[in-house]
Parts: structure tokens; sequence; C-alpha cells
């Protein structure tokens, strides 16, 4: 504690190491704080070690594998799997057919967000209060998975694109995180804009939104990591092996499923094995997207999740 | 600009002239939430009828409990029952603790850049789907090529079937979810912990106390709040399930203990088509979940503390 708080008023002191404190540490505290660094460590390496793992066996020969030689290290260096995911044309078309779909749920939620969020902020709306109960009501209380599937089946969303992105493309978390992001913008804002007898839409588009774009983008990510690894509405609503996203040709390949048979059963079937290499670089081909996207993903997404929690 | 309308009164025509724009935009947005959100539970009622796929909701002929009944005769209701409180259960035993000790560990941590990288890495898995982790795990736990087990024959034991025996299988599952969620959960707990008055920890120095005595005594009083509104939720959820989770690390080999509530339902309703049947197990579910949300909420308030409603 010592260390750490002062450390956070002292951070514009030029001190050389950034622990630097004015206290003069003891040598038990000194020890504590390097056990402390050393579960840390430990930590990291325990959330790495699975990625690296998978990433050395999609660069090793398949001999390798079996020959149980590959630890975190590629052996035998070789593109083979990867070069095998992308002879399979059915998983390249999958992965550019989620990408598509991703960047249009993100572009219809980010739209339906906005539309939701900003009129709740307005006091005096009538009927504000009832709407806003209706909707959070529906985070603590949903119709459950078959009532949705009869319903998808009624509207002829099965098996049609439109069901990867109309069912989903509303999230009322995301909604919270924004519309208590508009409430702290000034409201005297809003008022010189409406003296000056611009309308809501204007007041939205020239100061709500140029003001928030950060959490807009937090959003938009949440949103496209949600749409990336969306699993359960593909493997429910959609039987279309053209439109299976990612996520659902993954659980097929890891599972040694061929596409009908997840669709008609899910015992473990007899299906031609993908080696275990094949399976790493499929492994790592749907995770890529994700890591590239990480670094902005997390200068963000603190502030996105502590406010939803404050106000959720 | 001229002003054109300095003052406006709140008349019923410029309160529409003012708003129609508002409620224009939220149409869609209100839209989505009759259609996606509360039609289907319209569609409900099938619990409470003899639906099939040649039936209307609304034209199946009513069969009262018939479902509730029939679901309670069977065994593998209560093994999917069994198995969603026994799940969830040794997940709040371990996965409940884990983030506010850990979040405690990296308050503690005296090195900042440190802390930050600590950080940015165990948030990570949260973003990785359950597709991807059972990925990684089958690849990882592997009987005879995966790490762990190659780990093991070094140092001479024996391989450890993590996801293909009963036994194994359970602390995977559990431990697979720590290892995702864990450092993900720690950032409610860490802003909690920004919030605690620095007067305090300096009132607790002045006063001679030890690390471990502020930790006691300063950091965890602070963070009450936070623990008990997670607690109650986790509470709520006690009869909930995920279905990503179970369903993507089941196979046939372990259904004995990792079948759950959602992935039963989704076996009987959608595979079987025994639609009824199984939107009356996913509503004993709500309404059980429900039912527990609102018990840990009053046990809280009555012992003194915010709860979340």
């Amino acid at each position: 504690m010592t260390g750490s708080n002062i450390t956070d008023t002292d951070r514009k002191s030029d001190s050389p190491e950034p622990f630097a404190s004015r206290v003069v540490k003891s040598r038990h505290t000194k020890r504590v704080d390097f056990i402390i660094a050393c579960v840390c460590l430990l930590l990291i390496i325990v959330c790495l070690t699975p990625m690296l793992n998978i990433f050395a066996r999609s660069l090793s020969s398949s001999q390798a594998l079996i020959n149980r030689r590959v630890f975190l290290w590629p052996v035998d260096f070789t593109w083979e799997s990867y070069q095998f995911v992308f002879k399979d044309a059915s998983f390249s078309r999958s992965m550019i057919w989620t990408a598509f779909l991703t960047v249009v749920c993100t572009i219809v939620s980010m739209i339906m967000t906005v539309l939701c969020a900003y009129p709740l902020t307005y006091g005096n709306l009538k009927g504000r209060q009832v709407i806003n109960t209706a909707i959070i009501l529906t985070m603590y209380f949903s119709a459950g998975t078959i009532p949705n599937y009869i319903l998808m089946r009624d509207l002829k969303l099965l098996n049609n694109p439109l069901v990867l992105i109309l069912p989903g493309c509303l999230s009322v978390f995301n909604m919270i995180v924004l519309r208590s992001f508009f409430y702290s913008i000034p409201e005297s804002l809003r008022e010189s804009a409406e003296l000056d007898g611009a309308n809501p839409l204007v007041i939205l588009v020239r100061i709500f939104l140029p003001l928030s774009t950060s959490v807009l983008a937090t959003l938009a990510l949440f949103y496209a990591v949600g749409r990336w690894n969306g699993f359960s509405d593909a493997l429910l609503y959609m039987t279309t092996p053209k439109y299976a996203p990612i996520q659902l040709k993954l659980y097929q390949i890891i599972n040694n499923l061929s596409a009908i048979e997840t669709a008609q059963n899910e015992g473990i079937a007899a299906a031609p094995m993908a080696s275990e290499g094949l399976k790493a670089a499929s492994v790592m081909f749907a995770t890529l997207p994700i890591l590239l996207v990480y670094p902005w993903l997390q200068k963000y997404f603190i502030a996105g999740v502590t406010i939803g929690a404050v106000k959720g | 600009m001229v002003r054109t309308n300095p003052i406006r009164r709140r008349s019923g025509v410029s309160y529409i002239r003012k708003t129609w724009m508002l409620y224009a935009m939220l149409a869609l947005p209100l839209a989505f939430f009759v259609i996606f959100r509360y039609i289907p539970m319209t569609n409900i009622v099938i619990a409470f009828k003899e639906y099939n796929m040649f039936r209307t909701v609304w034209s199946a002929p009513w069969v009262g409990w018939k479902w509730f009944s029939k679901a309670l005769g069977t065994a593998d209701f209560f093994n999917a029952l069994r198995n969603t409180v026994t799940l969830n259960l040794l997940d709040l035993a371990v996965g409940f603790p884990a983030p506010i000790m850990l979040a405690i560990l990296l308050n503690e941590l005296a090195y900042r850049r440190f802390k930050k990288l600590t950080q940015t890495v165990v948030y990570l898995p949260h973003f990785l789907s359950w597709i991807i982790i059972s990925g990684l795990a089958l690849q990882l736990f592997a009987p005879n090529t995966g790490l762990v087990n190659m780990a093991l024959a070094k140092i001479g034991r024996a391989p450890i079937h993590f996801l293909d025996s009963s036994r194994g299988w359970v602390p995977t599952y559990i431990g697979l979810g720590l290892w995702q969620s864990v450092g993900w959960n720690t950032i409610i707990y860490l802003a909690a912990i920004t919030g605690i008055s620095t007067e305090l920890y300096e009132a607790a120095e002045v006063d001679g106390a030890s690390r471990l005595r502020k930790i006691w005594h300063v950091t965890l009083p602070g963070l009450r709040p936070t623990i008990v509104t997670l607690l109650i939720m986790s509470l709520g959820r006690i009869l909930g399930s995920e279905f990503d989770r179970p369903y993507a690390m089941r196979n046939s080999l372990v259904t004995d203990v990792a079948d759950v509530i959602s992935t039963y339902v989704y076996r009987v309703g959608i595979r079987s088509n025994q639609f009824s049947l199984a939107s009356a197990v996913g509503l004993f579910q709500s309404v059980v979940c429900v039912f527990f949300l609102v018990i840990a909420n009053s046990i809280a308030r009555r012992s003194g503390e915010r709860g979340i409603w």
C-alpha cells in the first residue's frame, strides 16, 4: 500500500525508479514486494502458456507433435498447417463472411445503441421512465431458448443471414454505458444549442457524438468482439454451412465434426480427423483478429466497465 | 446566429415540436425490444401446451403442468439440474473470492509498469470465445501429446484425463472458468479500491498498522459494498447456466457431469423437437433464478447492505 499510494501522488516528480518513495522501505517490505511480483509473474505465465503452446503447435510438423516434442516453441518449423487451413475453402470463406458480418453488425448495433441512449437522456421526455424500466427488465428476464427459437421460425429468420445480425443488435449493457457517458456532457451545451435553434438530431450529431468518440470506439469494439466470438445463435438458428460463422466452423474442426453432423447430432462421429496441427492453426486464425484489436480494446474498456457497473 | 425562440413555454404544441424527433429515434430500438425481447415471452405459454411443429403457439391445446411433471420424472433432467448447481457452486466458491484476492494483490504490487503489464495480460482471456478456449484446452490437456501431460510424464507421473473423464472434467471446467474471468473480474474491485480514501491508509499508518492489517481493516471494508452486490448477483445465477462454455467443453464421455440445464434444453428442445418439454424446463430455471435473486437481495438489505434494487 505504502509504495503504490505514495508513488501515485509523486507521479509527476522525476524519480528514476517508478516506485521510489519518500519512505525508506524496510527490508521486510521489499521482500514482500518481491514475492507479490513473483506471484504476478506466475499469473502472466499461466495466462500466456496455452496461447504460446498452440502457437508452437501450429508451426510444428505433425511428426514432431506425434513424437511429443513440442512444448512452447515450434519444432521442425513448417507452415504446413496454415497452408492446409487456407486450402480448406470453407474455412477461409467462413473467415471472410464472419469479418463482413462483424462489420455490418457493429454498424447496425452502434446506430441502434445511439438511437436508444440519446433520447433517454432528455429528462423531460414523457414516458421515459416507463421505457427505461421496460428496457432494464430485459436484462433480468429473457424468454428463453425455445421461445426465442419459435420466434425466429415464425419470423422466417431461420437460416437467414439476418438472424445473426438482428436479434443481438442492441445490448442493454452497452446502451447504459453510452447513456451514462451522455449524462456526463454538460447540460448547458445542449441548452445553448437549443437556444440557437438546433434540433435534437443536430445536437446529437454536432455535439454529443464528437464528444464521445472514445466511448463509441469502446462500444464498437465490444460489439465487434461479441459478433466475432458469437457461437450459440449460429448453432441454434443457422444450419446453412455457407453462412456458418467462424466459431461454428472452428467448433466443428476441433471436435472432428462435419457440418451436417453438428446440425444433426452432437456425438463425436468418425469423420476424417483433422490433424492436431491443423486444429491449432484454425484456433490461431480465429484468435488472431481478437489479438489484433486487443491493444485498442484495452485502452478503453476499463472506463466502459466501471461506468456500466456503477449505473447498471 | 439569431435567437429565434429564446424562451419556450412547455405548451403541448411546442413539446411535440421539440420532442417528436426523439420519439422517432426511439422507434427502432423500441421495435427491437418489443419484437426480439417481449414478443418471444408470449411463446412461453407452450410450456403449458401440447405444442409441435405443425401447430401454432395459439392453436395448441392446453395441458396444464404435464411437461413439468414429465421433466421431474426423468433422470436426465435431475442430472442436468444437479450438474448446474454443482458447477455453479464450485464456480462461486473458486471464482468469487479469486478476483478479490487478485485485485488486492495487484493493488499491493509496487512496480507500476509491471502492474500495467500484469493487468494487460490477465484481462486478455476474457476476450476469447469459449470455442477458442476449448480449442486451446483440448490441445493443452490432450492425454498423449498435450503440454501438461508431457510435463507430467517428464516428472514421471501418469497422464491425467483432464477433459475425457468425469473426474478430470469438473476441475478443468472450473479452472478454465477461473482462467478466463479472474483478471476481468478484478476491474470492478480495482475501481472500488481507487475510491477508498487515502486518509484512511495514512491514519492506519500512523497507528503503526502492518500491510496485512491495512488490507484487513481498510481495503476489505472499503470493498464490502461491491462484494455484497456482486455476491447477490452470483447467488441469483446459481441455477442459471451459460451455454457456450459447457457446450464447447463437453464431449460424449462426460455427459454425466457436463450436461447442464442450458445444454439439456438445447438437446431436448432443438435436437429432439420436444419444444414444450424444453420450454417447461427453461421456464422452471428462469423462475428459480428470479426467486434466488429476490431472496439474496432481501437478505442483503436486511443485513444493512445496499442490495441491487
